[in-house]
């Protein structure tokens, strides 16, 4: 959603009582109200994620998949609740699709060791984009080191913006794969992925969308894109740490060999030989995060109850006034400006190094991050060694836009 | 505004930090390293030139970084010159230490001159994630007088 329709159809989204749902945001840091703006690299929980996770090692927890006894059957219940949740939340077709992962790193792992491994071959190419997190470029590069593929490498502009002519330059019939952002972490950047999935069949390859931020800013249906792979997250949905998802095409995840190997993952073992449990389990080998993956389905609902369209347009709002009050500041530069960015605002001062800015309007109670957010080669490509980085949530306001410029043009007295 | 944070970025610190001294590569230096440090990306080089007592005659560096790295290399440059390359490394220790544990007597058997200059770096100790930046010269330096051409300060030459 633009925000322009937010602004010709008003959406009721009560920040304050958002506020109330995440404790710690009332918390001090160095004397100062917390001015959380880091959300990009983990979001905060609200009291129904907390909630629900507490609910099930009080209540109904034990190991699922396995016991014959009433807790364990209660338990695998929740998990696969939690799954079906996860589902609608892509709309995916089936909660096979679903696996769950610690991350979405490893969930491109598991990408890359088992399909890679099984159906790249030498000289096949993939593509990524230069402002990629390095959770989707090293698995690749050890597939390059492993299997001799080609990367390569599709650019983005100076404002930081797709360049689909470019991209499409890259593809062939080499390409076997294109691997690539949903939203840029450090950019805001949106990627138009149906167009990018629609070009990369047309080549003939599949393709992986790293969804980790876009999936808390916009809606996805993973049916209406088309995309093989998505993967994201749970903590930056304001879900728990510890537990990631990747959504696969059924065809493919059954083509797939297991990426680890050990107890759920089987459905008999001999010495000799095993034979693999059905999808997902095929690809969760090991006791999951079992309440790690209830709290996600909690925050899928926390997520989806508010209406992502909703929390789309808070959020363009939040971005749309600090740009404007960031550029009042001298001698600071915005990093990444695209057309129809989301609420990832990357910045550098001329004063001061994006490590002092950090330290400075943390005393002000300011979380936000400074360095090279785990993407190199962008800030190699925009000419930065660093950044600094706010990032916006559904829970932040206009409010701390402004203890944040505060915070900014103290900056620029101490440094100046 | 962040009062509390002179004890940090004192006078001298903000001064090195904008206008840092013996800021130039040295062609055939006798010792030269590259640091870096991956949490921020900052990345130095030092370049030191002995004479023919052993004694370090030029010393620069070149680089990005944070006032605070920044700061520290200026200042390292100017406290190591005259000093022979084993005094070097005994301040390096001495350094390390008063950054990562806050004593001050690691600086004790310095002269009293260079023990002033490098205590103003001592703020660093309440910053736990700063102490790389106040480090990385000396580290890159340290390096370098032992022929390793580069260094990051995730190599585990000393926590910090």
């Amino acid at each position: 959603m633009s925000a322009q329709a937010s602004i010709i159809e008003p959406v009721a989204f009560d920040v304050d009582a958002v506020r109330r749902d995440f404790p710690i945001l009332s918390r001090e840091v160095h004397g100062q109200k917390l001015v959380f703006l880091d959300s990009a690299a983990s979001a905060q929980k609200p009291r129904q994620v907390l909630d629900a996770e507490r609910h099930i090692y009080e209540h109904e927890y034990a190991n699922v998949h396995r016991g014959i006894h009433y807790l364990s059957q209660v338990c695998t219940d929740r998990m696969e609740a939690a799954r079906e949740k996860v589902r609608a939340f892509l709309n995916a077709g089936s909660e096979k699709e679903i696996v769950f992962t610690r991350n979405a790193t490893e969930s491109i792992n598991l990408v890359a060791a088992s399909w890679g491994r099984t159906f790249l071959n030498e000289g096949d190419e993939i593509v990524i984009s230069e402002m990629e997190h390095h959770s989707n470029i090293i698995p690749w590069q050890f597939l390059r080191d492993e299997k001799g593929i080609v990367l390569r490498i599709a650019p983005v502009g100076d404002e930081g913006e797709f360049l689909m002519d470019d991209f499409a330059g890259l593809l062939n019939e080499r390409t076997k794969l294109v691997a690539i952002t949903h939203m840029s972490n450090v950019l805001g950047t949106i990627v138009p992925v149906k167009d990018v999935v629609r070009m990369a069949h047309d080549a003939g390859a599949k393709v992986l969308l790293d969804g980790a931020q876009a999936v808390t800013h916009i809606p996805v249906d993973v049916k209406d894109l088309d995309c093989d792979f998505y993967v994201f997250s749970g903590h930056k949905l304001y879900g728990p740490s510890g537990i990631g998802v990747l959504y696969a095409k059924e065809a493919l995840l059954d083509a797939m060999p297991p990426y680890m190997g050990g107890g759920e993952m089987i459905r008999s073992v001999t010495f000799e030989k095993a034979e693999w449990a059905d999808l997902p389990y095929k690809f969760e080998a090991g006791t999951p995060a079992i309440a790690q993956s209830v709290g996600l389905g909690a925050a899928v609902d926390y997520v989806t109850g508010l209406g992502l369209d909703a929390i789309g347009a808070h959020e363009a709002d939040l971005l749309t006034y600090a740009n404007q009050r960031l550029s009042s500041i001298d001698g600071l530069k915005l990093i990444g400006t695209a057309p129809g960015k989301s609420s990832v605002v990357s910045f550098t001062m001329d004063c001061a190094h994006p490590h002092d800015i950090g330290t400075l309007v943390d005393r002000a109670g300011v979380a936000i991050r400074v360095g090279h957010h785990c993407a190199q080669p962008l800030m190699d490509r925009m000419g930065v060694a660093a950044t600094a980085r706010a990032s916006f949530g559904l829970y932040n306001t206009r409010a701390e836009v402004d203890v944040l410029t505060r915070a900014l043009e103290g900056v620029r007295e101490f440094f100046g | 505004m962040f009062d509390e944070l002179r004890e940090l970025y004192q006078e001298v610190i903000l001064d090195h930090g904008k206008s840092p001294r013996n800021f130039r590569a040295i062609a055939d230096a006798r010792y030269h390293a590259h640091g870096h440090n991956p949490m921020c990306g900052d990345q130095l080089e030092v370049f030191v030139v002995t004479d023919d007592g052993g004694r370090i005659a030029d010393v620069s560096f070149v680089g990005k970084g944070c006032a605070i790295s920044v700061a520290s290399a200026s200042l390292m440059t100017e406290i190591l010159r005259g000093k022979t390359v084993d005094e070097a490394r005994r301040m390096f220790d001495g350094f390390h230490e008063m950054c990562t544990t806050g004593a001050d007597d690691p600086l004790a058997e310095l002269p009293e001159e260079d023990a002033d200059r490098l205590q103003v770096l001592s703020g660093v100790r309440e910053f736990p994630m700063r102490v790389k930046c106040a480090t990385l010269a000396w580290h890159t330096m340290n390096a370098a007088t032992k022929g390793i051409d580069e260094i990051s300060t995730d190599d585990g030459l000393g926590a910090g």
